[in-house]
């Protein structure tokens, strides 16, 4: 139906096509590990060595965890499988809350204990207003 | 048949529809900031901050849709030699770079307050700087080729080469941990917005759609006077 030429311009499209998308997946294979924003308590368990690099933390606020003492604030991250213990001194954004997903970005000291030198909330992906959060609490 | 196209016959109805997409697009912006900033209720976690959302998501969208039909109407234009699509495409680029910026814009003003950060390089993010470097990149080489014929061969491979980042944005979220949360939108299962906030989101999506649509106008209808003036009756 269509002339030899469009049929090899056709075919030349999709190699081009196919080859980036297996270049494109071998580089971002390659480079997960800085691909991805943080990393999670669990991940940190299984590190092997304490690098002196700056590194993220991620996961939920343990529930009843969060202490101030003076200025420093001490929390638990975890995921549900493993914990690991942040102090934190500095300006904390508004959404961060127990129970809900943090950000932490600093230095290992061991595999229990995270020195913050800055924090961000992360939210999840409900959105409604206050008033169906509260009539889904009361059921 | 598909091959060749009258100017004159296009223009003939291109050149009378702004003004109507105009105060439609006018009317539909209106009912959407309404609801928007008005009407809709605020977040039970974010409160207003979440009113940034109604102009974030929509830009997003819009230039990664955009971002969309340009490579496609590149490829098929490229593989079957369709010059018209080629002026489609270069029309409508310009505003999903400007959707591209005002998204990436507000999001930062929408990460202050809830994440605490203007700007991270989570992979979406950045993802979606890249996006705005290819739309660049595309108008750059409709700039600087004046043959048609080689700058159409151009764009394609620069849009080809854009494409493969569009699904990274969107799956980024799920591939990787990343500071932005999952999709609250799902077609296939129930959307985890609350229907009160979906709707404004929609109408917003809607106004910018059709903005979108009157800046293309605008533009196709120079490349189509272009082409007149150069005394081509035929493409």
């Amino acid at each position: 139906m269509y002339g030899r030429k469009v049929k090899l311009r056709f075919l030349f499209i999709l190699l081009i096509i196919l080859i980036l998308i297996l270049t494109t997946f071998l580089i971002l294979k390659s480079l997960e590990e800085n691909v991805v924003f943080f990393q999670s308590p669990s991940e940190i368990k299984a590190l092997t060595e304490i690098k002196k690099k700056k590194i993220r933390v991620g996961g939920m606020v343990k529930k009843d965890s969060i202490s101030v003492v003076s200025k420093e604030v001490k929390f638990i991250i975890t995921d549900f499988k493993n914990e690991i213990n942040v102090v934190y001194s500095g300006v904390i954004p508004n959404l961060f809350e127990e129970g809900k997903g943090v950000v932490a970005e600093g230095y290992l000291k061991d595999k229990n204990y995270f020195l913050a030198t800055k924090i961000l909330a992360k939210h999840d992906e409900n959105y409604m207003p206050p008033e169906v959060k509260a009539a889904m609490e009361e059921k | 048949m598909f091959k060749f196209f009258e100017p004159n016959k296009i223009f003939s109805i291109t050149s009378k529809a702004p003004k109507y997409v105009l105060v439609l697009f006018i009317i539909i912006l209106t009912i959407g900031l309404t609801e928007a900033l008005i009407l809709s209720p605020q977040d039970y976690k974010q409160s207003h901050s979440v009113r940034i959302m109604y102009v974030h998501v929509p830009a997003a969208w819009i230039s990664l849709g955009i971002f969309s039909t340009i490579t496609f109407l590149s490829v098929v234009g490229y593989i079957f030699k369709i010059q018209n699509f080629f002026l489609i495409s270069k029309s409508l680029a310009p505003s999903g770079l400007v959707f591209n910026i005002v998204a990436l814009v507000t999001g930062s003003i929408w990460g202050k307050p809830t994440w605490g950060t203007w700007w991270a390089w989570d992979a979406r993010i950045t993802s979606m700087l890249i996006l705005v470097l290819f739309y660049i990149l595309y108008l750059v080489a409709w700039r600087i080729y004046e043959n048609n014929d080689k700058a159409s061969k151009i764009t394609t491979i620069i849009t080809i080469l854009g494409i493969i980042n569009v699904p990274i944005i969107k799956y980024s979220v799920d591939w990787w941990n990343t500071l932005h949360q999952p999709a609250s939108i799902n077609i296939l299962s129930k959307s985890s917005i609350h229907i009160s906030m979906l709707f404004p989101l929609l109408i917003m999506t809607a106004a910018f759609a059709l903005f979108s649509l009157l800046i293309f106008l605008m533009k196709y209808n120079t490349e189509l006077i272009k082409i007149k003036n150069k005394g081509l009756d035929r493409l």
